[in-house]
């Protein structure tokens, strides 16, 4: 959903440098003062901080939700449809399942959605990338005119294409959120590629004679990394969204789950009676997406200081 | 000149339509078991039935042989909903006005209001104004629409019953789908539009214009706007995608018979035909959309032909 924002505002990112494998890179950087100037920057960027953590919480609750919901989130009861009280401190829905360790356990799902999807996403669409922008010529338009295509469906579109073909559920929907995230990487890597493959020290690989693979993985790679960091983070906003609209269309996650997007199906007819049914599981939707996107500008601020705009 | 650029522009279409029609045209040959049993549900279906609808779907050919009926058939209009034996196509076109009138109004509304709060933003930069404008697009980017859309129906029909939950009645049902279709965009569009701006404002000729002793208004809407306009108009074509998907959730939940409920009620159906139809012309659609916007874009800049 925001990919779009988050093409426009990526696109601009200036690709790191450095010409190194991809691992070593990351341990070199974890001694180099470059590395804590970067995490300091990060660190004094109010807006940052407050969405890791949003996200960090949400991760902890997701990862201890057994010890920290009262209730079986899919334990039906006779306590049907009661209002928010100490008991139940959000209410219970329609079959009786107590609403706040349904959203306990909800974080889990849609954190799993955010990471799995823009993983598929990232890999899918970095290695997209690399190769069109480092072959170039017939490879690149092929493999552009391809992503091209997958744009022609926007957003949520293709996801539901994607859904319609491998059918509900919600590792399914995973991959289809993942599937309307690809092409965004994929253009953000090429172009970024296309700057770096001009660069001097991609020349002098070539010159001392590695090979494309070699110049792909151990240059270019690596300095395409802050751009797909800032993507990722961005994209899992959207990746929540979708894939909480997915389940909420009925080709995504499949009740009991207990899930977001379900939860607010769920609690639709009930909206006159029980508002604290669908009131919940939608704030936590927007915290949630709400920190991914403050973590994701703050990256993008403090990886590539030229958007940084305060 | 322009009609060169505009030839390029339509000769560059025709491989990514290519493409995109082979893409949904896999969709039913690449879910997972027999689609036609899929189709038929999970029992009850005779081997009578299966192989019936086999045939009508002409699963029994090559698949090239497929892939040339599915798109002369879409086009001769006998690509039929499984469900209502109606051809896709009119399906999909008498539907689509009412999808059009919605997208259309929402992205009116998005871009003047998004363009506004861009532009005050930008123009008191770092100010509580500028803050607040920022806060509430974030949320507008942040919240799920599906979300937004139940809780207007709560707050507006249901607690006080002012506008219309669902139906097509009337311009009044047209107001809460509009401002779910919106918000999203109105928030995109001002996060771009104040960052475009701010840009701007950094150039050399801002501080020329200034140093020349012209009024701050005159700056910014004569020098700075203008510059700062264009490069985001381009935008609307890609916005327009974006309302069209959008509008698969929001006609879900104000009941609106447009294509974004279409393909949905498709895809829950089961009716493949549909939905690879829909979708397919969805895309025509955005991509001649899309290629009008570029076109006009050429006429305005005539640097982007180059």
């Amino acid at each position: 959903m925001s990919e779009q924002s988050v093409l426009a505002q990526a696109t601009a990112n200036a690709p790191e440098v450095h010409s190194d494998s991809a691992i070593s890179v990351v341990a070199e950087l974890a001694e180099t003062p470059r590395y804590r100037k970067t995490l300091g920057r990060l660190l004094r960027h109010k807006s940052a901080v407050l969405g890791l953590t949003i996200l960090i919480v949400l991760a902890v609750v997701a990862l201890i939700a057994p010890l920290i919901a009262p209730y079986d989130p899919i334990k039906i009861s006779r306590d049907v449809m009661k209002p928010p009280s100490t008991n139940h401190l959000m209410g219970t829905d329609n079959l009786g399942r107590d609403v706040f360790s349904r959203v306990i356990y909800g974080a889990r799902i849609s954190l799993q959605m955010g990471f799995i999807a823009v993983g598929i996403a990232a890999s899918i669409g970095t290695v997209i990338g690399v190769i069109a922008g480092t072959y170039g010529g017939l490879v690149d338009g092929v493999f552009m005119r391809f992503i091209d295509a997958l744009m022609a469906l926007p957003g949520i579109l293709l996801a539901l294409t994607v859904a319609a073909t491998l059918g509900p559920g919600l590792y399914n929907a995973m991959v289809a959120v993942g599937f309307a995230f690809i092409p965004s990487f994929a253009r953000i890597v090429r172009s970024s590629c296309l700057q770096i493959k001009e660069t001097t020290f991609v020349e002098a690989a070539r010159a001392s004679g590695a090979s494309d693979l070699r110049i792909m993985v151990r240059h270019i790679l690596p300095n395409v990394l802050s751009s797909i960091l800032v993507l990722a983070s961005l994209g899992i906003a959207g990746a929540i969204l979708v894939g909480a609209a997915l389940s909420f269309l009925g080709v995504g996650a499949s009740p009991p789950t207990a899930e977001w997007g379900i939860m607010l199906s769920d609690g639709r007819p009930f909206i006159r009676s029980a508002w604290w049914i669908m009131v919940f599981p939608g704030l936590a939707i927007t915290v949630t997406v709400l920190g991914a996107n403050l973590a994701g500008d703050g990256l993008r601020d403090v990886l590539d200081p030229r958007m940084g705009s305060r | 000149m322009i009609v060169r650029f505009a030839l390029q522009r339509i000769a560059m279409m025709v491989p990514v339509l290519f493409l995109i029609s082979v893409i949904v045209f896999m969709m039913i040959h690449l879910t997972p078991g027999d689609p036609v049993r899929v189709m038929l549900g999970r029992s009850g279906a005779s081997a009578d039935e299966v192989e019936n609808l086999r045939q009508q779907l002409g699963l029994n050919d090559s698949l090239p042989v497929q892939y040339v009926h599915f798109i002369s058939d879409l086009a001769t209009g006998n690509l039929k909903s499984i469900r209502t034996q109606q051809p896709v196509t009119q399906e999909f076109f008498g539907r689509f006005p009412k999808t059009l009138e919605l997208a259309i109004l929402a992205l009116i509304v998005a871009t003047v209001l998004g363009f506004l709060l861009g532009i005050i933003a930008a123009t008191h930069q770092n100010s509580w104004i500028d803050t607040l404008a920022m806060v509430v697009s974030l949320l507008g980017v942040s919240i799920p629409s599906f979300w937004l859309a139940l809780m207007l129906v709560f707050a507006f029909s249901i607690s006080r019953d002012w506008l219309p939950a669902t139906g097509t009645d009337g311009p009044r049902a047209l107001i809460l789908p509009v401002t779910v279709l919106a918000v999203e965009q109105i928030a995109l569009i001002a996060r771009l539009v104040r960052a475009n701006m701010v840009e701007v404002l950094r150039d050399d000729y801002i501080r020329t214009a200034r140093a020349k002793g012209l009024k701050e208004r005159t700056v910014l809407t004569g020098h700075a706007l203008r510059n700062a306009l264009l490069p985001s108009i381009t935008l609307l074509g890609l916005n327009f995608g974006y309302l069209l998907a959008g509008a698969v959730i929001v006609e879900t939940i104000f009941a609106r018979p447009g294509i974004g409920r279409l393909i949905v009620d498709g895809i829950l159906n089961k009716d493949f035909p549909l939905v690879q139809g829909a979708i397919l012309l969805t895309a025509v659609v955005y991509l001649v959309v899309n290629l009008i916007t570029d076109i006009s874009y050429g006429f305005i800049d005539p640097r982007i032909r180059h």
